[in-house]
């Protein structure tokens, strides 16, 4: 294992990270202010993903599926609050998962009906094509770091706009303490909703810039909500910050875990079990992590909600 | 009064099981559905033990159920066979694994805990896929099935189809008499209230292990039956769907009595497949009714002759 491939592995974590944020961003904040488990938000992700294939198909260019794919994420996550989600914000929390998985099997099984079952692939855009040399003998797709790029500055954005607005502080009170927040006469409906669409934007948004380096396929959002969860449990239910945090802890510790373990156990083991148990244990390392620190702090590293 | 119709549905549900060879249903086929949904059925009443009973939600009692499916495994591998030893080690496995899970696991309450359990079952699905021994992520095929003292009856699919029954209305009256038991009791205030309960005098903390650790035994025995159901066994049996599919089962079926459970294990495998005999798109249609039954049928399937009734009475 040389310093340049570690660094390229560092990288594709973070890169990981970031779009596991972009996810885990909605999830939380859904769960912190509204205290609503929304296990459809994976397949959130899964329709922006494939919103931005098909209309990178469709158009010709990947600018335009960008654009075109987040306000058609918006619309579905909005229609989705209006037909299900909405009925079931005073509903216990088992509800809740029973029917937003019904939802799940239903866009999953309806994006196979309309798409195939064979993965899409999405081009990557002719202004980010090509490798960057970081350093002697590391070459990095740009692509890549545009996401982590990307991924950065709205983890930013988001960080203003709950820290600094009043939209924010709203979100931040509803997260810490709902029933005065509807107390003090804020319509919490609307804030639901605008929480609600934004997150399911967010979704769509890391779908459509992870649609280029993976591939297209149904149930592509189930392993993202699982790691989602994963990261907003960590993080603490309802902070984005810890959101932050916890998302590129957790694409670290499964990127670097899967390439560094079976060098790993090779240590102890011969080559070929080293490489078994290397691979089962790296895919064990993300759960190991949130056991130890639910077991030690929990409610999380941040949690939101106060007393 | 109250108490007989308690009683009435889930004797009713029984006896139709116990019928159903004889009402139509006697074809290898239809037995195989049967035996799948009362194996179903037999784990999901472990997890309304906790779910509806402790008010402790698992998303992972499948690592439970498919210990017990590998322990036959490993056992078939060293070439036993006989109920006499299977039968306790897949139990007694997937009791230890519930007992040393739980213990760090019910430190937490709520999501936590429905995420702790998550990752023990994730850990537990991992390993058994690089058990290369045993097959690693493509799974096992048995030799041949669980021997009950050197007899081989229960490879007779009528049997095993009346052994299923029998162990499904055996857990289900243990699930009844432990509710009702003082132990039930203390599980239940506890989930009402913990402060009150540890007020009182009691610390919720052993009960609900205890419960956790009788449901893992359960899943373990469930784990059993299904692996001579398919004579195979794979990684995919401890998936977090299938957790989930354990958990949908209970809620489905209603979290009011036990026998919810049964009600939505079968009600779950008998309407996939006959949905699946429409459209290989049926997940179109069992999904939107998944939330329809969310959003009406509020006590769950086991709720149903009482709203009824209440509809009748008002209209």
């Amino acid at each position: 294992m040389t310093i340049q491939l570690l660094l390229v592995q560092a990288l594709n974590g973070l890169q990981l990270g970031v779009l596991l944020f972009l996810v885990a961003a909605g999830l939380t904040l859904v769960f912190g202010v509204m205290d609503f488990i929304n296990l459809a938000h994976g397949v959130q992700y899964m329709l922006g993903a494939y919103l931005g294939a098909s209309l990178a198909a469709l158009t010709g260019s990947f600018w335009w599926a960008l654009l075109l794919a987040l306000p058609a994420a918006l619309a579905i996550g909005l229609l989705l609050e209006w037909l299900v989600f909405r009925h079931l914000y005073d509903r216990d929390h088992l509800s809740q998962v029973l029917a937003t998985f019904g939802v799940i099997l239903f866009l999953n099984q309806a994006v196979k009906a309309v798409w195939g079952t064979a993965p899409l692939q999405m081009p990557v855009p002719d202004l980010l094509s090509g490798g960057i040399s970081l350093m002697p003998g590391l070459q990095y797709p740009v692509y890549r770091l545009a996401i982590l790029v990307a991924g950065l500055a709205i983890a930013l954005l988001l960080w203003l706009l709950v820290e600094r607005t009043r939209a924010g502080a709203l979100v931040r009170a509803g997260a810490s303490n709902r029933p005065m927040l509807a107390a003090l006469g804020i319509d919490t409906g609307r804030l639901f909703m605008l929480v609600f669409g934004f997150g399911a934007m967010l979704a769509g948004f890391a779908g459509v810039m992870a649609a280029p380096i993976l591939s297209v396929e149904p149930g592509m959002g189930d392993t993202v909500l699982i790691l989602a969860f994963v990261v907003i449990v960590i993080g603490g239910i309802g902070s984005v910050r810890g959101a932050f945090l916890a998302a590129l802890l957790v694409g670290l510790i499964e990127t670097l875990g899967r390439s560094l373990m079976p060098d790993l156990m090779r240590i102890f083991l011969a080559p070929a079990p080293a490489r078994q148990a290397g691979a089962a244990l790296a895919s064990m390392l993300v759960y190991v992590a949130m056991a130890a620190i639910l077991a030690f702090r929990p409610r999380g590293l941040f949690p939101a909600r106060g007393g | 009064m109250a108490r007989l119709r308690g009683a009435a549905l889930p004797l009713l549900v029984l006896a139709l099981l116990a019928a159903a060879p004889f009402l139509g249903f006697g074809a290898g086929h239809a037995l195989t559905l049967l035996a799948r949904g009362m194996i179903l059925g037999i784990a999901a009443l472990g997890l309304w033990l906790l779910v509806g009973g402790a008010g402790l939600v698992s998303l992972g009692h499948a690592a439970m159920l498919g210990i017990g499916a590998y322990a036959v495994v490993v056992l078939d591998a060293a070439g036993i066979s006989e109920a006499a030893v299977v039968l306790p080690a897949a139990m007694g496995a997937a009791a230890l694994f519930a007992l040393l899970t739980g213990a760090i696991a019910i430190g937490t309450s709520g999501v936590h805990f429905i995420m702790i359990t998550l990752a023990f079952a994730q850990m537990a699905f991992f390993t058994t896929g690089s058990l290369s021994a045993y097959g690693g992520d493509d799974g096992y095929t048995l030799y041949g099935r669980t021997t009950v003292l050197g007899a081989r009856w229960p490879e007779d699919r009528l049997a095993f189809h009346y052994l299923c029954l029998g162990l499904l209305a055996a857990v289900l009256a243990l699930c009844q008499v432990l509710l009702a038991s003082r132990f039930g009791r203390v599980l239940r205030a506890a989930k009402e209230n913990a402060e009150r309960v540890q007020a009182v005098g009691f610390n919720p903390y052993p009960y609900r292990l205890v419960a956790y650790t009788i449901a893992g035994g359960i899943a373990g025995l469930a784990g059993l039956l299904l692996a001579n159901a398919t004579e195979f066994v794979a990684p995919s049996f401890l998936a977090w769907q299938r957790s989930g599919d354990l958990l949908f089962m209970v809620i489905l079926g209603g979290l009011g009595a036990p026998h919810g459970a049964i009600l939505g294990a079968l009600a779950i495998v008998l309407l996939e497949e006959w949905l699946a005999g429409f459209t290989e798109h049926w997940r179109l249609i069992f999904g939107p009714l998944l939330v329809l039954a969310v959003l009406f049928l509020r006590g769950g399937l086991a709720g149903l002759p009482g709203q009824l009734r209440g509809l009748l009475r008002r209209g």
